[in-house]
């Protein structure tokens, strides 16, 4: 009999640690999925964060490095340096990736770092119980901005593909989200496609993912998946921003 | 034998080049040598300065106390340090530069027109090298032949055709100095 | 310039003797960020680092710098950063990371003046910061001080050696005046860096079993059972690898404890006999981390006093008091802000001690 759906060889079989309705684990299972159809398990080597994700190493059966808050891409450019021929992905968080380590993500594509980074934003900071992340939408409701979020006194989200996509060393930039199987097979193509850049040594790629934390929205499953089809993507529109297949 | 020079000028007036070249000279004769360049903001103007301490033994404290010798091309320089010249040490000064100095009673004074000389032989930036061949004709603390050898490393390509005006000051300085 | 041949002299300042000692230890990946006093060692790998095959980057900041290193040192290879004590201090946290993940770099301090911007002048006072820790967490880095250009290169092999021996960072912790000073240099120390086997590295798990290089231990128990593991191999440091100079401490009525710079100055009181009446010797602490501390012991019952030179306002001598527990008198003499303390003041420190000390002998 064939086997039509099981857990990919580049997963570890073991229920996650992280909290129902997280988009987490959809993620990070099709990195896993794209590992075993690229068969590049051998030679990938991933970057966990300080947040949420930290423990993507006992789920991913790869090659993994920690990194302090906010440095993935310099971590990530000291291993591609060593193993230019290796597959190199970041793996961030909001927080790690738009805030503290904001100088770390902007250089590294400018120097066009022959890697991939896989930026999970869900507007808030989960590991530490829901703070504003750089990404919080305005009026949001946070731990920290207990009357929702005011443009005068703490910004306006922070959009990473725009500001990524005028830097002259990206290559692929994208946002997508994990709202509907349709959506998460597109997340699988984009996140596919950066692996490819890699792949074929064109560059920095970073594909953008919406994603939902329905303990610190306050919401349900359901109503994270349609505040981000409704309310996120205003601030945050899905698409390609830069792609350097179709800029040749 | 011990000698401890320091070595002061305008930054640009080629005394980092030329602490450089001796030091580099005298250790290819065997010596110890430890050469201290000032550093920092001193690219060109204000007072570049630098220690050197030759010596057949050990040399302990790299930061010169009191000086053997002073060569001296500026009179900026010359007041910074005229105070580490010890008894029956000696100074070299440039004296197109310098026109005023203490009235040293123990001290032997050396008036070396250098920045003139070197125009006159058609390089103003080559009064570095008339010092040069001053002090040494003076003290002999290093072999010319060694110094030129590592003075045509550094006068490379663009630069080659500077070493014989090079060459030409350094004697011009000694000639001044046993015309004295 | 190439600088390869084993038996030849180099004249070169501290600085680029760091820098080359570091590429013919077998060092292929290098990322720094400009600043006084050790912007040398930036410019000399931005030379000879493609010549010998290897990267060398400007990067962005110092903490993209130390994280670089923390990359490559994770996928297998020998890494270095140097930054001045300001830019040391930005690397805190990455070296925190680097000692908890048990991964083998060099870290070169090229010591300024501080605190804050400070000045660009000599200094030894990030001697705490270099051996108590530095950043969070129950860890040591290896502390190695040279006090000449040969030293300096020397200690450069033995750190990537030692790093990799222990899975532990190494930091050089030299100084202005080392660092910017030219003396001549011979590269002559045997070094292959292949004879340490990196199979917990990074490299992709094909055909083995994946590693992970972490320092991330949250289920209850893990963490304290980490730190027992890391506090055993520090104490195997502290039994092999103390490293001391000294001179003259036989029937020395005082002895002088130094390290870089202020040991060289204090040199010169001993080896050119500047104090004809009282017999002086010098104890230069080569590893700072671990320290000398049990030779320091046994000379403090046998003199009458010990004097701690630094360019600080009083950091190693606090080791010094530990070590010598009350056996002896300490004493101490510091400079800071660029001050060098020169052998007239060390001479005069001296007959003042030994003088106070013969007034109450005298009067007892």
């Amino acid at each position: 009999m064939e086997a039509i759906y099981k857990t990919p060889d580049s997963m570890i079989d073991t229920p996650t640690h992280y909290c129902p309705g997280c988009g987490h684990g959809i993620i990070q299972r099709l990195i896993a999925e794209i590992i075993d159809e690229k068969d590049i398990r051998g030679k990938t080597i991933g970057i966990a964060p300080v947040g949420c994700a930290v423990l993507a190493y006992n789920y991913l059966d790869i090659d993994t490095c920690e990194a302090a808050h906010g440095r993935p891409p310099a971590v990530a450019t000291g291993i591609k340096r060593v193993h230019p021929d290796k597959i190199i992905f970041s793996y961030q968080g909001d927080g790690d990736l738009a805030a503290i380590g904001l100088s770390e993500i902007i250089h590294t594509a400018n120097r066009s770092e022959n890697i991939t980074v896989i930026f999970v934003n869900n507007a808030v900071y989960g590991m530490t119980n829901g703070q504003m992340a750089p990404t919080t939408l305005l009026n949001q409701k946070t731990l920290t901005t207990p009357q929702g979020r005011s443009e005068q006194c703490d910004g306006a989200p922070l959009r990473i593909c725009e500001l990524l996509s005028v830097v002259d060393g990206s290559r692929f930039i994208a946002r997508t989200s994990v709202t509907s199987p349709k959506n998460i097979i597109k997340t699988k193509q984009l996140i596919a496609k950066g692996f490819n850049t890699q792949i074929q040594k064109k560059g920095f790629s970073l594909i953008e993912v919406l994603s939902p934390c329905p303990v610190y929205w306050r919401m349900s499953s359901v109503e994270s998946m349609k505040f981000i089809d409704n309310e996120m993507t205003k601030a945050f529109p899905l698409g390609i921003f830069k792609d350097w297949e179709s800029q040749n | 034998m011990s000698e401890k020079v320091i070595l002061a000028g305008l930054g640009g007036q080629g005394m980092m080049l030329l602490g450089r070249l001796i030091a580099q000279a005298v250790m290819l004769e065997g010596k110890n040598v430890t050469f201290f360049p000032s550093y920092g903001t001193e690219v060109r103007g204000g007072t570049a300065y630098y220690h050197l301490t030759v010596s057949d033994e050990e040399i302990f404290s790299p930061v010169i106390e009191e000086a053997d010798a002073l060569i001296m091309m500026n009179f900026p320089s010359y007041l910074k340090f005229k105070d580490l010249l010890k008894p029956d040490s000696m100074l070299f000064i440039n004296s197109s530069m310098i026109d005023k100095i203490d009235n040293e009673t123990n001290i032997d004074v050396f008036r070396i027109p250098a920045t003139k000389i070197a125009n006159d032989i058609g390089n103003v930036v080559a009064s570095n090298m008339v010092m040069l061949g001053a002090y040494n004709q003076v003290k002999n603390l290093v072999s010319i032949p060694i110094f030129l050898s590592c003075l045509k490393n550094v006068l490379k390509g663009r630069k080659e055709p500077f070493f014989e005006v090079n060459k030409l000051a350094i004697e011009r300085g000694a000639d001044f100095i046993k015309n004295f | 310039m190439t600088l390869t041949d084993k038996n030849k002299k180099y004249l070169l300042t501290g600085n680029e003797a760091c820098a080359e000692a570091a590429i013919q230890a077998g060092c292929r990946f290098y990322y720094g960020y400009p600043i006084t006093p050790q912007n040398e060692i930036l410019t000399h790998m931005a030379i000879r680092m493609p010549q010998a095959g290897g990267t060398s980057i400007q990067v962005e900041s110092e903490l993209a710098a130390i994280n670089m290193v923390h990359g490559s040192a994770a996928a297998g290879a020998r890494a270095m950063t140097s930054s001045s004590s300001p830019g040391i201090s930005l690397k805190q946290e990455g070296i925190s990371y680097l000692a908890g993940s048990e991964l083998p770099c060099v870290i070169v301090n090229v010591q300024r003046g501080g605190p804050g911007l400070g000045d660009i002048s000599p200094s030894q006072a990030d001697y705490f910061q270099a051996v108590k820790g530095g950043g969070h967490g129950d860890y040591h880095t290896i502390v190695l001080a040279p006090s000449s250009v040969q030293e300096t290169a020397d200690l450069v092999f033995d750190a990537f050696d030692l790093a990799d021996r222990y899975r532990n960072p190494v930091m050089i912790l030299g100084d202005a005046q080392l660092g910017q000073m030219m003396e001549s240099v011979v590269f002559n120390k045997k070094c292959e860096p292949n004879s340490f086997k990196k199979d917990w590295a990074l490299t992709g798990a094909n055909g083995k079993k994946r590693n992970i290089i972490k320092s991330f231990y949250p289920v209850r128990g893990e963490l304290e059972k980490f730190n027992a593991k890391l506090q055993a191999k520090y104490s195997l440091i502290k039994s092999k690898e103390v490293r001391y100079e000294e001179i003259n401490t036989e029937n020395a009525d005082i002895v002088i404890v130094a390290y870089g710079t202020c040991a060289r100055i204090c040199k010169e009181v001993l080896m050119k006999n500047k104090t004809p009446n009282i017999k002086v010797g010098l104890l230069r602490p080569i590893t700072l981390w671990p320290y000398p501390s049990q030779i320091i012991q046994e000379i403090s019952e046998k003199v009458r006093a010990i004097l701690t030179v630094e360019m600080s306002a009083g950091q190693m001598v606090e080791d010094v008091r530990l070590s010598v527990s009350g056996r002896c008198p300490v004493h101490f003499y510091g400079r800071t802000g660029g001050g060098i303390p020169s052998p007239k003041e060390i001479i005069r420190k001296i007959t003042e001690i030994i003088s106070v000390k013969e007034e109450i002998t005298s009067a007892t």
